[in-house]
């Protein structure tokens, strides 16, 4: 390993700009005559818009329009979309509602953008918007989406009646029946997966600009993936076509998967700029991003799971209700489905499982993916099960877990996937080891002294991630293919440019990817530049999500790498007067095999741009390849969470004080960072746990909508947190990488309320387990201390 | 919120990581507007809306404030630092800076200027010395969605002893 290759902790290289306030955010970027949006959202969960009366805005100071549905719909614009194609049961396409960027003649959710100001300054578009009068009639509102379906629960879209997005069910329903009717034992669990918040510390921000001379649109913006952007507002939406349409994703202040989607904001952006003749800004509050960006979780599931005599897993089973709000999200129907049933066998070999999933519409925020993405939610279902069935079968929650584990790769689950590589009971072990486990009796036996419940949970999750091969996901109903792409531009220097399709909102992408350049070229990491983020400069790209840019973005980087080597090796022996199959290339340097003649890397660069030693009909002058990479297979990281809580009876506040995670992400570029994302998985993972709960009232308003309403996980919430890997490459990618970002949080939640219910002793805690659910679950248990 | 119109400018005189700086503004201007719009020092951030997050904070007579909590006209004669001003353009980075990047700090970067700002206040007033328990309680107003606060704590403490000058901000092997 070299000092900044692969496997090296190297410090990251774009955080002088972030240190010294000189980072590059798209609220941060001013165009030469830049005016501002101001967007008019209904404050009503459900109601039509009888008329609205924009006469006295227009006429305010600094106004240049008042924009609404009706002028939307006259320009055609087209309506948002969702991507990724789900069938019920029956066979019938999901039922996919218009949304259009502003809402024509009615609104569906409190936050729906009914109309947009743009004045010269924010404060006039404000002011402006303060006179806009809109004539609301108010309907009946739903946002449970327990009560979605229920007879005369208020309908939202006339396509999906009884609010019914699909009924969507995976795996053998006879067979599960079967081995549940067998069963010696089945635990059974109602879970409320709670809907979060993803409040990325960066609100989302838009500017549109358009240039008439040459009839082109730039969107600035805060997306994980501007060429799935582009390609969304070009092709479904109809704002311009592909080529004419540049989408620039500068620095990005975190995304966790809500800057995945096209969201209204930014068509209007770009609409509005033509309109007006001006480059719009729209820069988010944080009240209005409760409103607006995409929430995360919100299932509401029954779910059981089999056992035989011996404490072996027979089934599984779980029927969910998943909430997508107001609107299908770009890929809101492929998280409560594909990213959800396909992960319920976990590390286990479960012989039979079968997941019936409603998807409904609700007054609410769309909700779509969120950190994990599903996964989460399945691996809260299978790691509750398992630590309830051992409790209920008198059996230790980690002997339950080694006797189910699978232990023979490649596995078929009965949901769909091939796990390809794992070593279950090596992250158990040292888990249990670093988290001494064996000393757990006595550390509840000092909390008891000083009158604290304590408590012990494991999650031995799994993920699936380097999404995905396109073929695999085309015939589950994706729209789009999951490769990745990369261009390496060697320049006659020697120095290289690197072009990924992936995006960095935090991961350090600049870092890692010229790990694996200065890796493979044995250049320094400081002659390695990372270019991402711009339509116009980068290749076609699919983006960041789903932890996929180590597995799949790295991946389409090695494959250009190997044909930058390939043709330096040609140059190098037209260079060195050697056949090409003699060149041998390490370190930096060719050399003739069995000669000291060598050539340097700088050397060999320098010949390909100035092509003296070879003529074109030998060689083609330059040194720049690119490289599209399709996975052959989803990637598995997993691994053990074991969390310790200490519970005060008296107030019900949960402490944890101590959290162990050792993770298998397969090969790691940068222990560094690995460690970092993992550290921000479990924080969110916690935060859901213990803290942050979306909270609508019966008229769907939405109660936690700021800050100081949703509780965002602070520093003094957690301990010092003990994470280690144990690795088993990834056998399907060219650097044996698993992918790392959203672990932590798909591990969390489940190893949490383990440990507070093995604390109070009984297992209905609804997640955020807050300091007044636990004291109300405690004075129905038998573990307060006066009972003990 | 009413519908006032400012038509009345006004102005405002005061000192911004040395430099001192005359601005013609609407009354209603926030600090943190003052600095990103008008002096297009952008490094401050905004996220949010409720003086929750810290992404802003600045230093304003030397202490730590949120510039989103106050109007540019309170501060008319004051002294204020953002994160521009910690250290010179072309001078090595500050202590802090330096411990934020040597443990891993930030990772997306938008929360880490008011962090920084917030950690230099901290050590002022709490001393070089501080355990993990002071640093995340004096975290309160700042929070972060990316780092779990983890290597932001242990930034903080190898910043506060790097500011003593007697301790590189290299984290202990652990």
């Amino acid at each position: 390993m070299s000092a900044t290759g692969i496997g090296a902790a190297v410090r990251r290289k774009e955080d002088r700009r972030f240190i010294t306030g000189t980072g590059h955010y798209t609220d941060d970027i001013t165009r030469p005559g830049q005016v501002f949006a101001y967007f008019i959202r209904s404050p009503h969960a459900h109601a039509t818009i009888k008329a609205i009366d924009a006469k006295a805005a227009a006429a305010m100071p600094g106004v240049l329009a008042v924009l609404t549905g009706t002028e939307l719909a006259a320009d055609k614009i087209g309506n948002l979309i969702c991507g990724w194609m789900i069938h019920s049961k029956d066979g019938t396409p999901m039922k996919m509602a218009a949304h259009p960027a502003l809402a024509n003649g009615k609104a569906c959710h409190v936050g729906d953008a009914i109309a947009v100001v743009v004045a010269e300054t924010l404060a006039q578009a404000r002011d402006a918007a303060e006179k806009v009068k809109i004539d609301y009639g108010v309907l009946p509102a739903v946002a449970d989406p327990a009560a979605a379906q229920k007879p005369g629960a208020p309908q939202i879209h006339d396509i999906a009646p009884n609010n019914t997005i699909y009924q969507w069910h995976l795996g053998d329903a006879k067979a599960v029946e079967a081995a549940f009717k067998a069963a010696k034992h089945v635990a059974k669990l109602d879970i409320v997966n709670n809907r979060l918040v993803p409040n990325a510390i960066e609100p989302r921000a838009a500017i549109g600009d358009y240039d008439s001379g040459s009839g082109t649109f730039t969107l600035w913006n805060t997306t994980q993936n501007p060429h799935v952007a582009r390609l969304v507002i070009a092709a479904f939406v109809g704002m311009a076509p592909e080529h004419k349409l540049r989408v620039i994703a500068p620095d990005v202040g975190g995304g966790f998967g809500s800057k995945i989607f096209i969201y209204p904001e930014e068509v209007v952006a770009l609409w509005a700029s033509k309109r007006v003749g001006r480059p719009v800004k729209w820069v988010c509050d944080r009240s209005e991003a409760f409103l607006s960006d995409a929430h995360g979780r919100d299932h509401v599931t029954q779910a059981e799971m089999a056992f035989d005599a011996g404490g072996k897993i027979t089934a599984l089973r779980a029927k969910t209700v998943a909430n997508l709000g107001a609107y299908m999200s770009t890929f809101s129907s492929s998280v409560p489905t594909y990213l959800y049933a396909t992960l319920l066998s976990g590390q286990y070999d479960i012989p039979q499982i079968y997941c019936e999933v409603d998807a409904v519409y609700t007054n609410t925020v769309p909700v779509d993916a969120y950190r994990g993405a599903g996964r989460p939610e399945a691996t809260f279902v299978v790691e509750r099960l398992v630590e309830i069935g051992a409790r209920e079968l008198g059996l230790n929650p980690a002997e339950l877990r080694r006797k189910n584990f699978v232990h023979k790769f490649p596995h078929q689950t009965p949901v769909i996937m091939t796990y390809d590589a794992g070593d279950y009971d090596a992250s158990l072990e040292k888990a249990m080891q670093l988290a001494d486990y064996k000393g757990f009796t006595a550390r509840k036996r000092e909390s008891a002294r000083h009158g604290k419940l304590r408590g012990i949970g494991f999650s031995t999750y799994i993920e699936a991630c380097g999404i995905a091969p396109s073929q695999a996901v085309g015939s589950l109903g994706a729209g789009v293919g999951l490769w990745e792409s990369a261009e390496v531009r060697v320049n006659p220097t020697g120095s290289v440019e690197i072009l990924t399709g992936s995006h960095s909102h935090g991961q350090g992408h600049e870092t890692t990817f010229a790990q694996v350049v200065s890796e493979r070229l044995g250049i320094p990491i400081d002659d390695v530049s990372v270019v991402h983020g711009d339509t116009d400069k980068v290749q076609f790209g699919m983006g960041t999500y789903g932890s996929r840019s180590g597995a799949v973005g790295m991946s389409a980087l090695v494959k250009a790498l190997d044909k930058v080597e390939a043709k330096a090796k040609k140059v190098a022996a037209h260079l060195l007067e050697a056949a090409e199959g003699d060149i041998e290339f390490k370190d930096g340097k060719f050399s003739v095999a069995g000669t000291d003649k060598s050539a340097a890397w700088g050397e060999v660069t320098l010949n390909a741009y100035v092509a003296h030693k070879f003529s074109g009909q030998e060689l083609e002058p330059g040194l720049k390849e690119g490289a599209f990479y399709d996975p052959t297979n989803f990637t598995f990281p997993a691994g053990c969470h074991i969390c310790e809580v200490e519970i005060d009876p008296e107030t019900g506040n949960t402490e944890v004080v101590a959290w162990t995670a050792v993770d298998d992400f397969g090969i790691v570029v940068n222990p560094m960072i690995v460690e970092g994302q993992v550290h921000g998985g479990i924080a969110q993972g916690v935060g859901q746990a213990l803290y942050e709960g979306a909270i609508y009232d019966k008229s769907g308003q939405l109660v936690t909508g700021s800050f100081m309403d949703y509780a965002m996980p602070r520093a003094d919430y957690f301990p010092t947190l003990k994470v280690d890997t144990t690795v088993t490459r990834c056998p399907s990618n060219p650097l044996g990488i698993k992918g790392c970002g959203e672990a932590g949080a798909i591990a969390a939640p489940a190893a949490v309320i383990n440990a507070i219910t093995d604390a109070i002793g009984t297992e209905q805690i609804a997640m955020p387990a807050t300091p007044a659910a636990v004291w109300a679950a405690l004075q129905k248990s038998n573990k307060l201390p006066h009972a003990a | 919120m009413a519908a006032h119109v400012a038509t009345d400018m006004a102005t405002v005189t005061l000192t911004v990581n040395g430099k001192p700086v005359t601005a013609t503004i609407d009354p209603r201007t926030l600090l943190v507007q003052l600095l990103r719009d008008h002096l297009r020092l952008t490094g401050t951030h905004v996220g949010c809306d409720t003086s929750q997050c810290g992404a802003c904070v600045v230093h304003v007579n030397g202490q730590a404030i949120k510039s989103c909590t106050v109007l540019a006209l309170q501060l008319d004669g004051a002294e204020v630092l953002t994160i521009e001003g910690l250290a010179a353009a072309d001078g090595p980075l500050h202590p802090m800076q330096e411990a934020f990047r040597e443990n891993h700090g930030l990772q997306c970067g938008y929360c880490t200027p008011g962090m920084i700002m917030t950690a230099v206040d901290m050590v002022r007033r709490k001393g070089h010395d501080l355990d993990d328990h002071t640093i995340r309680e004096e975290l309160e107003g700042n929070i972060c969605r990316c780092t779990g606060y983890h290597n932001i704590v242990k930034a903080i403490a190898a910043g506060a002893r790097a500011m003593r000058g007697d301790a590189p901000t290299t984290k202990a092997a652990e």
